[in-house]
């Protein structure tokens, strides 16, 4: 029980706050509720509730003449998904750009991360780390627009690439794998180098001083360490990619991704329930992904 | 008018969706207004981007402001980025009027939204083009319910250096597509469907397509299997005409569907021409209409009348990229060319347009043996040929 | 770590090479603000004023930005006090439901923005009934930006020592005190980075915002959606992009500097 000596003039006032205090010292139960009620009741109700009551809408229908939702609970959505054989196409469609702009984003955050947590002075880490998310703040879709001039046939890209005898890729998935890679790569960035601050210098001057050279010690002690780093960048670019639907327009030409999908349902076709179905999708696949590294510790790193 | 099936959704729009709310009170959009009476002091309207400009977002470009003026009503304008987002936000009841394509006017009729106007209230709606009158997307059994804004045709479009000799039909885009694989485009809509079909009226006429709008299961697969094969030679879809313009720049794109605005947005260094083919095109002509229980019913019927007064239409058109609705906007045109680039009044020319119209299971072409695809069926078709 | 030349070097060489892939898009934004050509031509057939001339006068503009800032600030303050209290509570203790809780948190932006805006709406609209409004966009925005703030606040309270909190307890500090004086100071500079993300989040998105925007409410976003579709307006766009960049370097130069850590690594 703490006592009131130290604490300036424990006066009539101070009692009440007194007395909760001394009650939530002694209850560490009734702390922990004080401290989960606000943001628990606020995930709850606002999301979980809110996701749950969307996904419902994909067991029901919708009026053909009227366009109406009719709550007629059925299966007719979700079978569609497997037997209509282009959602399957545009699902795996999906996940393989949103796999290639993992890999993309990992790949070009990697050692930029490294060299801004383990090489550079301070000042340069400062003006790095600035200058890595000054692009967040220029507009999304002024980016993607800007790319799209960068990948067209008289664009940049094809400025740089003719000398060579290449040919830009254009306005493909390969376009608007490069374009999202493009737009995530500061939110894969920061936690990678985030867990790289994290590895203590002493470890790798040991394994140094143990006679490793630079890249053994990148592959054998840092590397296990920033892992969970890496897959919470990871997790971010594909999921943001997973439900993209405005690049792919931008920049990826004819094709259509998940995203699309959804929209197109919910705006034209004014079909909540298939659109709900279809947002099943990238749930399930969401799903699995974090819960399968979760294990590895990653999701703290987000 | 303009279907752009946009990446932006009003979340009104796409949430009324969601709530499956169902069609407005009445079932048959109200009695006409016999007289006019006193203005009231706002006005609700909705319409595409720029429709009623009043020079917040440019400030010399504005004729809201001078109806304001003379008729003590205050305008708020929304704009909607698609016609179905129009007839969600539609029918909230929070709009007076709506500027609606022929894609969803039909659709607001049909649901009670809006009501059956009295023209005779409308005084410029006299000097009108004939050929924008009474036509099956703004009236229905001879009764009018939406005066035009303005119309345009879905061109063709092609780059002079590239697509020889100069193409005088649809099929550079259709079975001679595959010469410019990779370089075509096409707009990015179910609504699309109906150009396919305005070419199959052509080139397989035993298909029996009357009207391209209503077609029945066999007419829509033979569109779909058209614009599958089409789907291979096409590089872009679009929807908003930036796109459009930055891809025949670029050379991205050689040949395709176009507006005249685009045409005419071109700097000039990539030279391009656009054509109404032979076997005519799909167009669109938007109608103002008025909302069954509007409020301010009497600054509605204003505004109706005040766009298509020569000077309000010639403003509003101009800004837009469309052909006025009468002669008389020519003289007030900023360009003395206006007009003729888009061919305003061009009887003949206008007669090649199938406007745009919204499909429904009940055969637009009067036929009762089948049953018609409906605008769900042609969006699940449209996700099926983009593949 | 004693890194070799040659490593320095390559490391180097790939920074400089990704930093450059990420300024070359900005660049040609940059240059198309002065753009002449409505289309965005490349390259510029000339050079003018006009589109900052536009961008600064139209009040369209201004006030989307303020709705956009006013948005992220109350989404990130909300962010802050919710992120927060989750990350105290799973750093200092154990409970049963830890786990998912943990899980619940990064839910809301591990899923499409298509389908958090999707359900957001529907249960707006379609279950409460209510208008949407700034206010909703407000509940949407920060509800994903929860996650930044907890994982900043969760990752330096796990290298922070409870004891500290205990030693407070035991002279006597009440819970308020302590945290007010032993635990925030602590964490303050996970609060400003988490902070500074929030708002990052929240001033860009636009996914979630259409959904959950109403008819009346235009963020920043939703007006440059809405000007690339308005006749010739495209390249006012290009000059807000800029803009933005410009005033952020600021805000974030004074972030870097209260997030410096003390004590070297």
């Amino acid at each position: 029980m703490p006592s009131s000596s130290v604490v300036a003039g424990a006066t009539d006032v101070v009692a009440p706050a007194r007395r909760i205090s001394s009650y939530l010292y002694k209850h560490v139960r009734a702390r922990l509720a004080l401290l989960l009620a606000a943001p628990v009741l606020w995930l709850g109700l606002v999301y979980i509730a809110s996701l749950l009551m969307l996904l419902i809408t994909a067991f029901w229908t919708i009026d053909d003449y009227t366009g109406d939702t009719q709550v007629a609970w059925n299966l007719d959505n979700i079978t569609s998904l497997f037997t209509d054989s282009l959602y399957a196409t545009v699902t795996a469609r999906t996940i393989g750009i949103a796999l290639a702009v993992t890999l993309i984003d990992v790949l070009l955050a990697l050692p930029i991360a490294f060299f801004m947590s383990k090489v550079a002075g301070p000042k340069l880490r400062n003006v790095m780390a600035i200058s890595v998310l000054l692009p967040l703040w220029a507009s999304y879709l002024v980016k993607a627009y800007a790319w799209r001039s960068v990948l067209s046939d008289k664009g940049a890209l094809q400025w740089i690439l003719e000398p060579l005898g290449l040919h830009t890729p254009g306005y493909s998935l390969f376009g608007a794998a490069i374009t999202l890679g493009y737009l995530w790569l500061p939110f894969v960035i920061l936690p990678i180098y985030g867990g790289l601050e994290k590895v203590p210098s002493n470890l790798l001057e040991a394994s140094s001083d143990l006679g490793a050279s630079t890249w053994t010690t990148i592959r054998r002690v840092v590397f296990p360490i920033v892992l969970p780093s890496i897959i919470a960048g990871a997790i971010f670019a594909f999921s943001l990619t997973l439900g993209d639907y405005i690049t792919i327009n931008i920049v990826g030409g004819a094709n259509q991704m998940l995203g699309n999908l959804i929209y197109t349902n919910v705006g034209t076709a004014n079909n909540l329930p298939m659109a709900s179905a279809l947002a099943l999708v990238p749930i399930a696949i969401m799903f699995f992904y974090p819960a399968a590294v979760r294990r590895t510790g990653a999701l703290k790193n987000l | 008018m303009l279907k752009k099936t946009s990446i932006i959704a009003a979340a009104a729009a796409i949430s009324l969706a969601l709530a499956g709310c169902s069609a407005g009170a009445s079932s048959t959009g109200g009695a006409m207004l016999e007289k006019l009476g006193e203005n009231e002091k706002t006005l609700s309207l909705l319409g595409w981007p720029g429709y009623a400009e009043d020079g917040s977002n440019d400030p010399a470009v504005d004729w809201v402001t001078p109806f304001e003026t003379e008729t003590g009503c205050q305008v708020t304008f929304k704009p909607y980025g698609t016609s179905d987002e129009a007839l969600s936000l539609f029918k909230t009841g929070e709009y007076d009027a709506v500027a609606a394509s022929g894609d969803a006017t039909l659709r607001l009729v049909a649901g009670g939204d809006v009501q059956p106007l009295n023209t005779a209230l409308i005084p410029s709606y006299a000097d009108v083009y004939s050929f924008l009158k009474d036509r099956d997307w703004n009236s229905v059994d001879g009764q009018t319910y939406g005066v035009p804004h303005g119309y345009g045709a879905n061109l063709l479009m092609y780059n002079t250096d590239v697509v020889k000799p100069a193409p005088t039909s649809w099929d550079v885009v259709f079975d001679g597509a595959s010469q410019y694989a990779g370089k075509v485009t096409a707009y990015d809509s179910p609504i699309y469907i109906a150009d396919a079909a305005v070419y199959l009226m052509a080139h397989q006429p035993d298909l029996g397509i009357q009207d391209p709008y209503a077609l029945d299961e066999t007419q829509l697969a033979a569109a779909v299997e058209l614009l599958k094969a089409q789907r291979a030679n096409v590089g872009e879809y679009w929807s908003d005409y930036l796109k459009s313009i930055q891809s025949f720049e670029t050379g991205n794109t050689v040949v395709g569907t176009t507006w005249q605005v685009i045409k005419n947005s071109m700097s000039g260094t990539t030279k391009v021409e656009a054509i109404l083919p032979s076997e005519g095109a799909t167009g669109w002509s938007d109608s103002w209409m008025i909302a069954t229980n509007a409020k301010n019913v009497n600054c509605a019927y204003k505004w109706l009348d005040y766009i298509d007064t020569p000077k309000a239409n010639a403003a509003a058109t101009e800004y837009f990229g469309e052909a006025p609705v009468t002669q008389g906007a020519c003289q007030y045109a900023a360009d003395a060319n206006f007009c003729t680039a888009y061919h305003a009044g061009d009887e003949e020319y206008a007669s090649k347009i199938y406007y745009w119209t919204t499909p429904i299971s009940k055969c637009l072409d009067g036929r009762t043996d089948v049953e018609c695809t409906d605008y769900s069926a042609w969006t699940k078709a449209w996700q099926d040929i983009k593949g | 770590m004693r890194i070799s030349r040659a490593s320095v070097l390559v490391l180097g060489a790939l920074s400089a090479l990704v930093l450059a892939i990420v300024y070359l898009p900005l660049v040609i934004v940059t240059i198309n603000s002065f753009n002449t050509s409505m289309n965005m031509e490349w390259p510029p057939p000339g050079f003018t004023f006009l589109w900052w001339q536009k961008a600064f006068g139209s009040a369209g503009l201004l006030a989307a930005l303020t709705t956009s800032v006013v948005i992220a600030m109350c989404s990130a303050a909300i962010a802050l006090v919710l992120g927060t209290l989750l990350a105290l509570a799973l750093s200092r203790y154990s409970f049963f439901g830890k786990e998912p809780i943990g899980l619940m948190v990064i839910l809301p932006i591990a899923l499409p923005g298509i389908v958090t805006g999707l359900a957001l709406n529907n249960a707006f609209r379609t279950v409460l009934g209510m208008q949407l409004s700034m206010a909703t966009v407000i509940v949407a925005h920060a509800t994903f930006c929860i996650v930044t703030v907890y994982n900043n606040v969760l990752a330096r309270l796990s290298r922070t020592n409870k004891n500290l909190e205990d030693a407070s307890a035991d002279l006597g500090a009440g819970v308020a005190t302590t945290f007010w004086r032993v635990t925030l100071p602590q964490i303050r500079t996970a609060l400003i980075a988490g902070g500074l993300l929030a708002f990052a989040l929240s001033f860009d998105e636009i996914i979630v915002t259409t959904f959950t925007a109403g008819a009346n409410v235009e963020t920043l976003p939703i007006w440059i959606l809405n000007n690339m579709f308005r006749p010739g307006k495209a390249p006012v766009v290009n000059v807000v992009a800029v803009t933005t960049v410009l005033i952020s370097v600021v805000p974030l130069f004074l972030a870097q500097r209260l997030t410096r850590e003390p004590s070297g690594r």
